[in-house]
């Protein structure tokens, strides 16, 4: 398993024959799984958005209710928090704990804002009387991206978390590890942003 | 304080829950007393509850499904005989909302926790073995999604002593599942109960595919999988693809009554249909998530028993995966009559239509595998030849179904109710309890009374065919699905009484289980296997010791081929050649943890105080379920070595 007795011959065994994968891989893949199952549930809840975005059952239509600058600026905080928590990966790649440090903070400034420009957004809705329970469209948009963001919320409290861990438990594989599957789970979120943005806040009508 | 949770919670009028309630709270008082006058915590503590070890937990899960078996097949005995009972002038003893409770609950039982718990413990217990490897990916992680499960199993049970359970049949259609036309707690039960066992399932579903695409022993590759691991893959893949739907769907659900949302409601645009769809595009797979793994375990069956190796390897392996995928093209069949149009139910019939044609290269393939070869009538060979004549008749009332314009006609009738269960007793149920007598050995080091077991194989055969048959009647000539009582002119009580007595010869074919246990744990030292190779088998599993070491092997073995151990056994006195890999490493093994057991505690806590509107103690269940993982992420001592003195004297040990 260790490289040291990779040899020519052990080259020309398929990769499915060579035996089991090293526990980061294992990790790595299981986690990758995991985020295709959560990608599925954010499918299920676009399709149902989909379905429902026409039925305003009388109410304020997507085109009424978004402020499109406002999202830009979401949209601008949430990419490039996930350039700095790229920054973030390849410091620890480098075992920097202070450069580390600075990338989580900005990482979760940057998703902070975010999360704080959303619900910004929900609560100016539902002062105007275009809650949740207003209509089926409604119902659609809050569980769709109040799903986006209760992912935002959960991986804030993940890397603060992370960031704990390093400083108490170091650089342990482990905690490398759970900074990997981290920064996945960030970047598979900004792929779901951008398909929010893209369907609910530019196809509003 | 506590929500909606009051005195009238608990039936006290009503002798049949309350009875049930307090047999059950007999029974469990019984045991807790049993362990702990012979001192069984600590053990039951540190080997099973906390215990990570796969081969642990599919036996638990094992046993939670016979647990649930029991308490779904008492739904249906009651269901068989209020039918046999009420006819015409005769109510029978079940008024309506009770009865509605009882179909719910059996399908609900059946489905989520007997079928799907008794799969996911085979393949927990027999995949890792079959591949050569000594756990599975995330051993932690397994004993955390076996007691979501057993979260899940808890709040169903408690529903029937405090307050009720969903009328609303086993998959909670809306609008009647909506807050309007449900009010009470029984919807709630249900979903929770559904969502906390769900996730369970999922997270399972990564485990296994992970441990299969990654875990493999040196040499193994995809081509030389055995059958049943590659029907466990594709089983995992569709648990990974389909169960988050389900728990969008359910979650959306949830947020209609809880939140007042409109996804499915009949106000403000709620889409009813929209929900037929999304949990059926979950439900489809998920029967072919039971079955698939049904038909690994037949496969192996019929090749062990007939002394040769698997007929069609390839075409088994490609028409697993063929199903896989066309499972998730078919869904709309569940709801022709819904009115999509003739383009798409005929697109939808023939998707269907063409299921059956894998379908069929595997029943050939087990025809072609059992011909010519010397069979060995044991339990398990029965169980699987039963199978393929009960299956085929299901497969093939099941084609007739994908016809729409016949389905206009049978849908939502007692037709529909026979064929379901004919492919689900005959496929998933028969080839549940096959897995069950072919591995008991190899967990227990002992084998289950044969007699017995053939016994347990002609009640299930016999009863089935008394009680489904009649059902097939009885749908063609117009009796409903779901139905409480039925004129008597209609002349269906005869067929009715038949079907009851089939229930009946069933129940014999579940006391005898029961019985068999006893009389095999008694019997264990006559019936004790000390080869590790009860059936003469083909697969690694077979190569260690009964009951294997929680290593499972000392050294991975080197597989060059299919069937590596009957291989091992033609060529070299079935011994393994080791893989040169890790020569001299000590073997480390996770360490017990009871993470698993306290996430499942705190959500259990955490899904009752929702049913009930007691939020404080549903923050207490969630602030209970971070903490829990918050600790586990903490520690840091994850494995232990195992000392090559202990191996050695194990290995030792003839």
């Amino acid at each position: 398993m260790t490289a040291a007795t990779t040899t020519v011959a052990e080259i020309e065994i398929p990769i499915s024959e060579r035996g089991p994968s090293p526990r980061k891989v294992i990790v790595g893949y299981g986690f990758w799984l995991f985020l295709l199952s959560d990608i599925i549930v954010f499918s299920a809840l676009f399709a149902a958005y989909a379905v429902l975005s026409g039925r305003t059952a009388g109410g304020p239509s997507g085109v009424q209710l978004f402020h499109r600058d406002n999202v830009l600026v979401e949209t601008g905080c949430l990419l490039l928090s996930s350039f700095t928590c790229a920054m973030m990966s390849l410091a620890i790649e480098v075992r920097r704990r202070g450069l580390m440090v600075a990338g989580a903070v900005l990482t979760f400034a940057l998703g902070a804002a975010f999360l704080w420009l959303e619900l910004t957004e929900f609560a100016g809705m539902v002062a105007r009387g275009a809650g949740p329970s207003r209509s089926a469209f409604l119902s659609a948009f809050f569980a769709l991206v109040g799903m986006h963001g209760l992912h935002v919320s959960i991986g804030l409290c993940w890397l603060a978390s992370m960031v704990a861990q390093v400083f108490t438990l170091g650089w342990r594989p482990m905690v490398i590890d759970r900074l990997a599957c981290f920064s996945l789970f960030w970047h598979a979120l900004d792929i779901v942003w951008i398909g929010v943005f893209t369907i609910v806040y530019l196809g509003a009508h | 304080m506590l929500g909606k949770l009051t005195w009238d919670a608990i039936p006290l009028h009503d002798p049949i829950p309350l009875l049930t309630g307090i047999v059950v709270m007999l029974a469990i008082a019984a045991v807790l007393a049993l362990v702990t006058v012979k001192g069984w915590w600590p053990a039951l503590w540190g080997d099973w509850i906390t215990s990570v070890d796969h081969k642990r937990i599919g036996v638990m899960y094992v046993l939670l499904a016979l647990v649930m078996l029991v308490r779904g097949f008492v739904d249906a005995l009651m269901m068989r005989s209020q039918l046999a009972l009420a006819a015409g002038h005769a109510q029978g003893y079940l008024p309506p909302e009770h009865y509605d409770q009882i179909f719910s609950a059996h399908g609900t039982i059946m489905i989520f926790f007997v079928a799907m718990a008794f799969m996911v413990g085979l393949m927990n217990f027999a995949v890792p073995l079959q591949i050569g490897a000594r756990d599975v990916a995330f051993p932690v992680l397994n004993s955390v999604s076996f007691w979501l499960t057993a979260a899940g199993v808890l709040l169903v049970n408690v529903s029937l002593v405090v307050g009720e359970f969903a009328r609303t049949g086993w998959l909670a259609y809306p609008p009647l599942s909506e807050l309007a036309y449900s009010p009470g707690v029984g919807v709630d039960y249900y979903l929770w109960a559904l969502q906390i066992s769900g996730v369970g399932t999922l997270l399972s579903g990564i485990n296994l595919t992970t441990t299969i695409l990654k875990m493999r022993t040196p040499g193994m590759g995809y081509g030389r999988m055995p059958i049943f691991t590659w029907t466990a893959l594709a089983s995992n893949l569709l648990i990974i693809a389909a169960f988050p739907i389900l728990t969008a769907t359910l979650g959306m659900l949830l947020l209609d009554r809880y939140l007042g949302f409109h996804f499915f409601t009949n106000e403000l645009g709620g889409n009813a249909m929209m929900y037929v769809n999304l949990i059926w595009a979950w439900g489809h797979p998920e029967v072919y998530i039971l079955i698939l793994p049904a038909f690994g375990v037949f496969s192996e069956v019929i090749a062990t028993f007939s002394g040769k190796p698997v007929f069609g390897y390839r075409s088994m392996a490609i028409a697993t995966m063929a199903i896989c995928v066309l499972s998730f093209m078919v869904w709309l069949h569940h709801f022709f009559t819904m009115g999509a149009g003739a383009d798409v139910n005929g697109f939808f019939g023939i998707a269907t239509m063409i299921i059956a044609v894998p379908t069929g290269v595997k029943i050939f393939n087990w025809v072609f595998t059992l011909y010519g070869g010397t069979l060995r009538f044991e339990t398990p060979l029965l169980w699987a030849i039963g199978f393929i004549v009960t299956f085929v008749i299901g497969g093939a009332s099941g084609v007739l179904l994908a016809i729409p314009p016949a389905d206009f006609v049978l849908h939502n009738s007692l037709f529909l109710v026979a064929h379901f269960h004919n492919v689900i007793i005959g496929g998933v149920v028969f080839g549940a309890f096959a897995g069950y007598t072919y591995w008991f050995p190899k967990a227990f080091g002992f084998r289950l009374h044969e007699g017995l077991g053939k016994a347990v194989f002609w009640c299930w055969f016999i009863g089935f065919w008394l009680a489904f048959l009649p059902l097939y009647a009885l749908g063609l000539m117009g009796a409903t699905r779901r139905m409480q009582h039925y004129p008597a002119e209609t002349g269906w009580q005869p067929l009715m009484v038949v079907a009851f007595v089939g229930a009946l010869v069933i129940l014999c074919g579940i006391v005898l289980t029961v019985v068999q246990l006893v009389v095999s744990v008694r019997a264990r030292e006559r019936l004790r296997d000390a080869t590790g190779d009860p059936w003469d088998g083909r697969t690694l599993e077979w190569a260690t010791r009964s009951p294997p070491p929680v290593w499972n092997f000392a050294e991975l073995p080197q597989v060059d081929g299919l069937d590596a151990f009957w291989e091992a056994k033609r060529c070299n006195g079935g011994v393994l050649v080791a893989a040169q890999r890790e020569g001299g490493q000590p073997i480390e093994m996770p360490r017990p943890s009871a993470l698993g057991f306290f996430v499942a505690f705190f959500a259990f806590v955490g899904g009752f105080a929702l049913v009930w509107h007691i939020w404080w103690l549903a923050f207490v269940g969630l602030g209970g379920v971070i903490a829990s993982g918050l600790a586990r992420a903490w520690q840091t001592e994850h494995e232990f070595e195992v000392p090559q003195s202990e191996i050695a004297a194990f290995e030792a040990r003839a």
